[in-house]
């Protein structure tokens, strides 16, 4: 049985990479899981600066994630 | 103060003074209070006219740059007269029409290490108005330093982001989103990837309300909390800010430290001639006569395992330089940082190796193109 989906917030230049501000992508276990089958489907991604978010809160180690996880892709923005 | 001076000036804040939460005790505060905005730009436009307009006492205007004609559709203090003049001068002559109740001081300098730390800490709260990675990690850092609040925004085409720095018992800053500036190029800027100028009318306009609410102790300030916001389908998002031992370890430690720090370079901004991606990288592993070195510090993570390399650390680099014998070196580190910095000092002995490497972004971005 393949994996229930869940909808991946994309902000700024990264929508150039992914075509869309959200994302419909299957459930991953945790959050290094999520980068590399966003990598794999987005392989620009590799190459671009951003955070990921996990319930509002930016990943820094590897966290788990569930069905009800909020998950976004912020990159930096320097335009004033 | 005389009956008509404080007449005109209950009369000019009338509609903020008869506001409840507000009053004249938040009015005071404005008056005695003193904001650096950096930038007169798209941000800093709007920014100032809001905060000059409430009443701000002292108001400084830092910006180097001149008008131009692309200027003039979201840098809202300014005319096709002001192509070519000095924009803090220009900004301080219009703000000073709209409210003499206000010193606004124009400071047309560049903001360099060298002389940050002490113009900051003139202020109670920099605003950062700038428009380059550069510029905002060195305020970032010189804020950190002086814990001096920070109201932060930025703009992106469609999108804007706003948030308070170095408030509150927890203290954060933008380090602790993106510890690193991204090399040059990589993230593009208004001037490469363009912006709707109404987009940092909203954003710089957030940035004023937030520097009142700080000032007055209104509401709640976005402290710890980056606002994004999409003006194309109105969407919000909001992000937690939480301190992370890494944006510690990367701010100067002291003013000294600060001062010596080459933001431009750490921008990528000079010299990138030795810089590589991972692609080149990758193909370099199987090059014959290469040596490959890992020069952060013992115990550095995470490790480098995935191709050969010898670790020789930056702090014991420099006398070990004469003896590397190879035809090509390339060198590597966390974010590709001290590696440019080894290979400048192994070019500058001019010694026998011909070609110098250093991996742009460092192991962190390192991905080889076969294990994808």
């Amino acid at each position: 049985m393949s994996n229930p989906e869940i909808s991946i917030m994309v902000f700024g230049q990264l929508t150039d990479i992914t075509g869309t501000s959200s994302l419909q992508v299957p459930l991953q276990a945790d959050s290094d899981s999520m980068k590399a089958e966003l990598q794999k489907r987005y392989p620009a991604l590799v190459y671009a600066r951003y955070i990921m978010a996990v319930d509002r809160k930016p990943v820094t180690g590897n966290v788990s994630l569930s069905g009800q996880s909020t998950i976004a892709l912020l990159p930096p923005f320097s335009g004033g | 103060m005389n009956m008509s001076v404080s007449n005109h000036i209950s009369d000019r804040y009338n509609r903020q003074l008869i506001l409840k939460g507000f009053g004249e005790k938040a009015q005071e505060k404005l008056a005695s209070a003193k904001i650096l905005v950096i930038g007169a730009g798209g941000l800093g436009c709007p920014a100032l006219l809001y905060l000059v307009a409430a009443g701000v006492g002292q108001i400084g205007i830092v910006d180097h740059d001149q008008v131009s004609l692309s200027n003039l559709h979201r840098q809202v203090l300014y005319d096709m007269d002001d192509i070519g003049k000095p924009k803090a001068s220009m900004a301080a002559l219009k703000l000073g029409r709209l409210n003499d109740q206000v010193t606004i001081t124009p400071l047309p300098i560049r903001l360099q290490p060298t002389n940050c730390l002490g113009l900051l800490a003139e202020y109670d709260i920099i605003l950062d108005g700038t428009d380059n990675f550069a510029a905002r990690y060195m305020v970032n850092d010189a804020c950190v330093l002086l814990d001096k609040p920070l109201v932060y925004g930025a703009v992106s085409q469609y999108e804007g982001q706003v948030a308070i720095f170095n408030v509150g018992e927890t203290r954060t800053n933008y380090r602790d989103l993106f510890p690193h500036p991204p090399a040059a190029g990589e993230v593009l800027n208004c001037a490469e990837a363009g912006v709707l100028g109404v987009l940092p009318g909203i954003i710089g306009t957030m940035q004023a309300a937030e520097a009142i609410k700080l000032i007055t102790g209104i509401g709640q300030p976005l402290v710890n909390r980056l606002y994004t916001f999409n003006v194309l389908g109105y969407d919000s998002y909001e992000l937690i800010i939480e301190p992370t031992p890494l944006s510690a370890s990367l701010i100067p430690p002291d003013a000294e430290h600060f001062s010596e720090t080459n933001y431009d370079w750490l921008c990528g901004l000079v010299s990138t001639e030795f810089e590589i991606d991972n692609s080149i990288f990758h193909s370099l592993l199987s090059k014959e006569n290469t040596l490959i070195i890992d020069v952060r510090e013992e115990g550095e993570t995470p490790l480098a395992d995935g191709f050969p390399h010898r670790q020789l650390p930056l702090s014991l680099l420099k006398e070990k330089l004469q003896d590397l014998e190879a035809e090509t070196v390339v060198f590597f580190c966390q974010s590709g940082k001290r590696s440019l910095q080894a290979a400048q000092w192994l070019k500058e002995i001019n010694g026998p190796v011909k070609n110098i490497f250093s991996l742009q972004g460092g192991i962190l971005n390192w991905r080889s193109p076969i294990s994808e």
